[in-house]
């Protein structure tokens, strides 16, 4: 499957077609190009799919293999790092997800982006997202996937600063840049350190085996852990940064200040599940030499998932509810892996059913939430404002908009059939079957996530009616933004009966999806009262909310607020770092090195001062000092 | 040394009188060099060490070695690539003049910026 190259290839041209050539290709052209070669790349990405998921299995499990591998850097006897494709259920299904929502937003950004200012650039960064997040999944080796993440982590910074004129979003580029990379920094000493023990980077050669390769890791330890868990923490710290879990999430709600196409594509499709994906392929590792770290990531995703839960009820920005809300669901997958016990799926041990509920739960997010983000900027095309006071009633202007929003408001509530349903419910049987606490916890936030998205839906299109002012009436959005929102739709829709567990398990032996009535009960009413709840607050414009948020006034500021972490960074960042380490080095380096640099250049100035008349030119003035040489050498050869 | 200075060989005169002059006409030639800002007057002091030269390898080959001419004919060498020096010297001072108006040293400072 040698033509699987081609899937990075093609995006890749097109970035530096589109780049290169910049201005002087007219922007539809432009808009087209990335398109179409993305439309290549998603046809591509189906097709491998298929002839993935049809070839024979090997021991009743799907083969992982690599497609493409060619060494890039040799770095010792042992040590390599290799550039190549690597083809298993979990990388086949990233493939089908970054292409379908790269495609549907290529092709509603050219309604959405139309004749903005620098539309070439835009599709040349897009172009070089998807080539960058296609790298990131197909990688087989955890440096390569280090080259992708970064090149994810500038293309995201490029998309999310693409107003650059505008201070705000130069801000959130910059901010989402420095605490991305800032958590990069843990990644990659953790890939050094799990390099320096196991002596490979390669996937395959990390998870087979007996383990005899992580003797050494388990045997030195730091700090009273192990190396190997302090590897496998680090990376996941990284992995923390990318997918924005607490407290590494800040540069998220942010980054919304990026173009609303951008914000569905990377920063609640694709590049914020990254994260996920990387503890998704390295779940051997976690699952079996490092459960602690492995719970811990469970922890911090279930907390990480209330929170933000909690933050979004209150936002009135719209994109910024549905970005706390993608933290929220990517806290969920988080916890899906971290509640796993098992790579076994079959045979009675249901241990690996967080894993699968997982990988399905970040399958059906993408699309649902891609949907949102991509009504929500339909929204905003249409009635030029990011907040929902600005808003109200407008389900009579955007019909389509409406219906494609509503469809995916009920799949992240979690209401059958639509997808999120299925696979919220594997993951609340996953936390369920890890103990009761995390199964109470996960269903209460996955209440709050039905309140939130209703309070968002009902703000949006009912409540109050929208006044019509200056003559301009908000619109449906043109062809190429309804189409998507349909497509996503449709999948979102039909999504929940894909059969997932037959393609993507941890040990990759297909899974028949049983779905637990009880649990499913539960959620479904948590989610049902969730959503009455808010039609009963925001359906009608009425004083309720308003009550509520004064008679718990603390809550509602502490949430609104964000619980103050980014006052707490800046606190942290400007107060201690900055007064307290900063400014001793920045005082040491301008009086004690750039001294001594200023002082050696004075004194040679001091030097050639006093010693210029040396050089005078003046011949008459050398002969003197020639002949007085010479006598005082004749005199002292006379007389000493 | 004592018994150079004196009449060993029966000539007719002492040699010292001969170097104190040479040494006289060297030093005013030194002294003319490093005191004259004219270009014509230091090629004149240049010419007058080199005759203090001449007049000392002449002495020295008179009293020291008389059998033998080694001396005289540096003498003659000297006074002919004096002239060549002079003539080529002459030469560089009429550009000089031409370029500047006038031959001061002290206002010919323009190559060395």
């Amino acid at each position: 499957m040698e033509y699987t190259i081609l899937i990075l290839l093609l995006p890749l041209l097109s970035f530096l077609a589109i780049g290169l050539l910049g201005t002087k290709l007219k922007p539809c052209t432009a808009g087209l190009v990335g398109t179409i070669t993305l439309g290549a790349v998603t046809v591509l990405s189906y097709f491998t799919a298929f002839k993935y998921f049809t070839a024979p299995k090997v021991d009743g499990a799907w083969e992982a293999f690599p497609a493409y591998d060619v060494t890039w850097l040799n770095l010792g006897e042992k040590l390599h790092i290799d550039l190549g494709i690597l083809l298993d259920p979990i990388s086949v299904m990233m493939l089908v997800v970054i292409s379908t929502v790269s495609l549907m937003v290529h092709i509603y950004s050219m309604g959405y982006m139309k004749g903005e200012r620098g539309f070439q650039r835009y599709y040349s960064f897009l172009s070089l997202f998807s080539f960058s997040m296609l790298g990131l999944v197909l990688a087989t080796n955890i440096f390569q996937m280090y080259i992708f993440w970064e090149l994810v982590g500038v293309s995201s910074y490029l998309l999310i600063g693409f107003y650059y004129t505008k201070p705000s979003a130069v801000l959130a580029s910059k901010k989402a840049f420095i605490v991305t990379r800032f958590a990069d920094f843990f990644f990659l000493v953790g890939i050094l350190v799990l390099s320096y023990f196991t002596q490979t980077f390669n996937f395959t050669e990390l998870m087979s085996g007996d383990g005899s390769i992580f003797s050494s890791a388990i045997g030195a330890s730091f700090m009273g852990a192990s190396a190997l868990v302090w590897a496998m923490a680090l990376i996941f710290i990284g992995g923390a940064g990318k997918s924005a879990m607490f407290p590494l999430h800040i540069w998220l709600p942010d980054a919304m200040e990026g173009p609303t196409p951008v914000s569905a594509l990377i920063h609640a499709a694709t590049m914020v599940v990254a994260g996920v994906y990387l503890v998704a392929r390295l779940f051997p590792i976690y699952l079996g030499y490092t459960p602690e770290v492995l719970a811990g990531i469970g922890y911090v995703g279930a907390f990480t998932a209330m929170f933000s839960a909690i933050i979004a009820i209150t936002q009135t920005d719209i994109k910024r509810v549905l970005a706390f809300s993608t933290i929220s669901q990517i806290g969920f997958m988080m916890v899906a892996l971290g509640v796993s016990t098992s790579m076994h799926l079959n045979h009675g041990d249901h241990g690996g059913l967080g894993y699968m509920a997982s990988m399905f739960h970040l399958f059906t997010h993408a699309m649902f939430k891609a949907l949102l983000f991509l009504c929500a900027g339909s929204v905003i095309h249409a009635v030029h404002s990011n907040y929902m006071q600005d808003m109200g009633g407008l389900r009579k202007y955007m019909p389509i908009t409406h219906i494609t929003f509503l469809i995916a408001c009920l799949a992240i509530a979690g209401i059958p059939p639509f997808s999120g349903f299925v696979s919220k419910d594997e993951i609340l049987t996953a936390a369920y079957g890890f103990s009761t606490g995390m199964g109470v916890w996960m269903t209460i936030t996955a209440g709050l996530t039905a309140f939130y998205m209703f309070r968002l839906y009902y703000s949006i299109f009912w409540g109050k009616e929208y006044k019509v002012t200056n003559g301009h009436t908000p619109h449906e959005s043109g062809r190429w933004m309804t189409f998507a929102l349909i497509f996503l739709a449709a999948i979102t829709v039909v999504g929940g009966f894909i059969p997932f567990g037959k393609f993507v398990t941890a040990d990759c032996v297909p899974y028949d999806i049983k779905l637990d009535w009880t649990i499913a009960a539960i959620s479904v009413a948590v989610a049902v009262v969730a959503i009455l709840l808010a039609r009963k607050l925001y359906k009608k414009e009425n004083e309720k909310p308003t009550e509520l948020a004064t008679k718990i006034s603390g809550a509602y500021k502490l949430s609104y607020n964000k619980f103050y972490i980014d006052e707490v960074y800046m606190f942290i960042t400007k107060k201690i770092i900055f007064n307290g380490i900063s400014r001793p080095f920045a005082w040491f380096d301008r009086h004690i090195i750039d001294g001594a640099i200023n002082g050696s250049a004075s004194l040679t100035a001091w030097t050639s001062e006093k010693i210029k008349s040396f050089q005078s030119g003046s011949l008459q003035w050398y002969a003197w000092v020639f002949l007085a040489g010479v006598l005082l050498i004749t005199i002292l050869a006379i007389f000493v | 040394m004592g018994e150079l200075l004196i009449n060993t060989s029966g000539a007719p005169a002492p040699m010292l009188p001969f170097l104190i002059v040479s040494l006289i006409m060297f030093f005013a030639g030194v002294y003319g060099f490093f005191t004259r800002k004219n270009l014509i007057l230091m090629l004149v002091s240049v010419e007058l060490i080199l005759n203090a030269v001449d007049l000392n390898f002449a002495v020295f080959n008179r009293y020291l070695f008389p059998g033998q001419m080694e001396g005289m004919f540096y003498s003659l060498f000297v006074i002919a690539i004096a002239a060549c020096e002079t003539a080529v010297a002459i030469a560089i001072i009429i550009n000089v003049y031409r370029k500047f108006g006038n031959v001061e040293v002290d206002n010919i400072q323009n190559m060395k910026e």
